[in-house]
């Protein structure tokens, strides 16, 4: 179990504690006030350098991390590789190598690879490597912000401060995750944050999405996405990654959008306090119904814009490795 | 060439064992026995404790000449081969370009001839391996190739695998296949199980090898063609082989060190120097392997010797390619697996040498173009491939003192018990208390 990131590297949500959750979600409520500032700008992170290393493309997850370090005052290395790194003749070792040269703290690594992260944190063992995204692996950083999406709003409804609830809010919360499981690893460190925070996750998709140890997992499979409509306090949806060649596990994405899309027929049954995620980018029409996407119940624009602080939060425990200071 | 008296060792023969002496003279076994004379000059060394048996035999090396010579050439590779007391090795046709054809499979028995251990060489089933048409079987057997296989991938097509068959039966050749439905395997680069899903890593499932050995089995008893089945990993696999064998069918199963030695949990750091095909398994599939070596199910252990350059290795693990070494391990490997001190010197003997020598066709009755005998007994005129291995010996794996020139192996820093002393190689001592000559 890891009781605290601070001071370390980020590479997956599996074995971090409940407290170290928390503390993660307790330093990003610190954070968002600095967001109303007319000055966004805390020294936290100054004279530190973080390298944001993208190799594979993504639009709001590396601006959400470029912000949160600037917020910061870290300087930002920012460097996108599209194509692989076998295809540019370089391996990941000797990028990471290069850059390390210049001095680093930290490596915000995004890669088509699972395991990309890690790898880069057995090249490079002095720098703190925060894993945004590698293959089919994990999303740390994606499941800090949807657990800390839930619970912003939970508290803001109950009128209470989010830092004082802990993970209280979290004890017994009815969480369905719907759609492509086993290629998503988003569904990976969601289920890792929401089981260790205390919700009761259940999951629903076809039976060619679900993963093949899906019975060792702590969640129950429910076969049917219209059975749990009504059981789900929070839903949230997994993209349905086309361009992985996801659609040949289906007939077709009507098919699938008929059994597993949240369409307006599906949204009516809803609790009206129920919660609608979904990380993006949204296959509108396809996992969800546009006017559905624009139900004040969906609260995706929200996990957007946390995606700045919890990463401020991150970065900060990370490689400050103290949660003392905070400005 | 020196004459050479090994004295007072375990002599392993194909049932018992003896102590005894063992005299080297002009390449062949010149007397075994009790005190034996030994010529002037002859040079005169006390193997006593060690094993003394003949020269192991590999049916599965990956040589990478031609096409990738800065991960291995031939010389290098019987280098490595003799340091872990192989005598002969079979070099695999999936070099760049393939051996489907005379020309080639020339070339490599010609750069064979040079190296310090015999090189047979394997011939690829289809052309270009790619598992569509036959490649030359018939003018390849008249060169003395007696083994063929589209090792890297198996015949994926079962209508051209009971061709290939067919068409290997009255040759007299035997096939090989690495059993995996590529359509089930495809992209996957690990076991498929609870840790390949926790990793994100695309497996590759036991049922993938599993459907190719059955549907083989059947092409087995519809064409009545031997065949030998290559690196078999999972439990149910060789209880299937095991069934058809006692049925008579003409079956032959190699299993890989790194099959009984190590399972799919090296894989959960991510590190491509566990990466192969097929895949470490689990511990259960591994439990099996490790089994078959002492239950008869497995009637040889081959290394598939499969070197890679380093940088490949650095690659992320979906992205490196498939492999490891295994020819320098082998042995300390096999033997540790066999139970260690309470091995069986015979059993360890027919897995190493005998019956790879006789399903490679290299055993001093088969007929010879261009190697000598292989696998045979230790006994006056046979030809001197000899091994000394010592059950005692303990040493650490380490990928610094390598005879490859790939560093690629998954052993590095593991405490192994039992070593080669002496390799002799048609009477000549090629390696020499554990160290090349």
């Amino acid at each position: 179990m890891i009781e605290s990131i601070r001071g370390r590297s980020l590479l997956s949500l599996h074995g971090v504690s409940r407290e170290a959750l928390v503390e993660v979600l307790d330093t990003a409520e610190s954070f968002v006030e600095v967001h109303q500032r007319t000055v966004k700008k805390v020294p936290a992170l100054k004279g530190r350098v973080v390298a944001s290393l993208f190799f594979e493309e993504s639009t709001r997850t590396r601006l959400s991390f470029e912000t949160a370090a600037k917020r910061l005052s870290a300087d930002v290395l920012s460097l996108a590789v599209a194509s692989s790194s076998v295809k540019k003749g370089e391996s990941l070792r000797d990028t990471i190598a290069t850059i390390d040269a210049l001095g680093l703290d930290a490596v915000v690594l995004r890669h088509r690879s699972s395991g990309a992260a890690e790898q880069v944190s057995r090249f490079v063992p002095h720098v703190r490597v925060i894993n945004a995204g590698d293959g089919l692996h994990q999303h740390p950083t994606q499941g800090l912000l949807d657990a800390f999406t839930i619970r912003q709003v939970l508290a803001e409804r109950r009128g209470v401060s989010a830092v004082e609830t802990g993970a209280a809010l979290f004890d017994g919360l009815r969480v369905l995750i719907v759609g492509d499981i086993v290629h998503s690893r988003v569904a990976r460190s969601d289920v890792d944050a929401y089981v260790t925070l205390g919700a009761h996750v259940r999951v629903a998709a076809p039976g060619t999405l679900l993963p093949i140890d899906i019975d060792t997992w702590p969640v129950e499979v429910v076969g049917d996405f219209d059975e749990a409509l009504e059981w789900a306090d929070v839903i949230g949806l997994l993209r349905l990654q086309n361009e992985r060649g996801t659609g040949s596990f289906v007939p077709s994405l009507s098919e699938y959008t008929t059994t597993f899309g949240l369409t307006v027929a599906r949204a009516r049954r809803l609790r009206p306090e129920t919660l609608l995620m979904h990380p993006g980018p949204i296959n509108r029409g396809v996992e969800l119904d546009s006017a559905v996407a624009d139900l004040p119940a969906a609260i995706i624009e929200r996990q957007v814009s946390n995606g700045v602080p919890i990463r401020m939060a991150v970065l900060y425990l990370t490689v400050a490795g103290t949660i003392r200071e905070v400005a | 060439m020196e004459s050479v008296v090994l004295r007072n060792g375990v002599v392993v023969g194909s049932d018992a064992v003896s102590v005894a002496d063992v005299l080297i003279v002009d390449g062949l076994i010149a007397a075994v026995g009790v005190n034996v004379d030994a010529p002037v000059g002859a040079r005169d060394v006390d193997v006593t404790g060690c094993w003394v048996g003949p020269g192991f035999v590999d049916l599965h090396t990956h040589l990478r000449e031609p096409g990738r010579e800065s991960a291995e050439t031939i010389a290098s590779g019987a280098l490595a081969a003799a340091v872990g007391g192989f005598s002969a090795i079979v070099a695999m046709p999936n070099t760049e370009p393939a051996i489907d054809n005379v020309a080639l499979a020339t070339y490599v028995l010609d750069q064979g001839s040079r190296a310090v251990v015999d090189v047979a060489v394997a011939g690829a089933i289809t052309q270009g391996r790619h598992g569509e048409r036959l490649a030359p079987m018939a003018e390849l057997a008249q060169l003395g190739v007696r083994l063929f296989t589209d090792d890297g991938t198996g015949v994926q097509n079962a209508a051209v695998m009971r061709r290939a068959l067919s068409y290997a039966r009255p040759l007299g050749v035997r096939l090989a296949q690495h059993c995996e439905d590529e359509n089930l395997a495809a992209d996957g680069s690990m076991n498929e199980g609870s840790l390949s899903s926790r990793l994100g890593l695309i497996g590759r499932p036991a049922a993938a090898e599993e459907v190719m050995v059955a549907r083989d089995i059947q092409l087995v008893r519809l064409t009545g063609a031997p065949l030998h089945f290559l690196h078999l990993s999972t439990a149910r696999s060789l209880a299937m082989v095991g069934a058809a064998r006692d049925e008579g069918l003409p079956v032959t199963v190699e299993v890989t060190p790194h099959h009984f030695s190590l399972d799919e949990s090296a894989c959960s750091t991510y590190d491509a120097h566990f990466k192969v095909n097929p895949p470490l398994r689990s511990p259960e599939d591994v439990a099996a392997v490790r089994a078959s070596l002492t239950n008869g199910l497995a009637d040889a252990v081959a290394t598939d010797h499969a070197p890679h350059a380093a940088e490949l290795k650095d690659l992320p693990f979906d992205e490196a390619p498939a492999g490891m070494l295994g020819l320098e391990h082998a042995a300390s490997l096999t033997y540790e697996a066999l139970g260690g001190s309470s091995a069986d010197p015979v059993r360890f003997f027919a897995l190493m040498s005998r019956n790879p020598a006789r399903i490679a066709g290299l055993r001093p009755s088969d007929d010879r173009i261009r190697h000598s005998g292989h696998g045979g007994a230790v006994a006056v005129g046979e030809d001197a491939n000899l091994v000394v291995f010592d059950p005692n010996g303990a040493w650490v794996a380490s990928r610094e003192t390598l005879q490859s020139l790939a560093s690629n192996t998954p052993y590095h820093g593991r405490n192994l018990m039992g070593r080669v002393r002496f390799t002799v190689v048609r009477g000549a001592v090629v390696v020499d208390e554990g160290v090349l000559a």
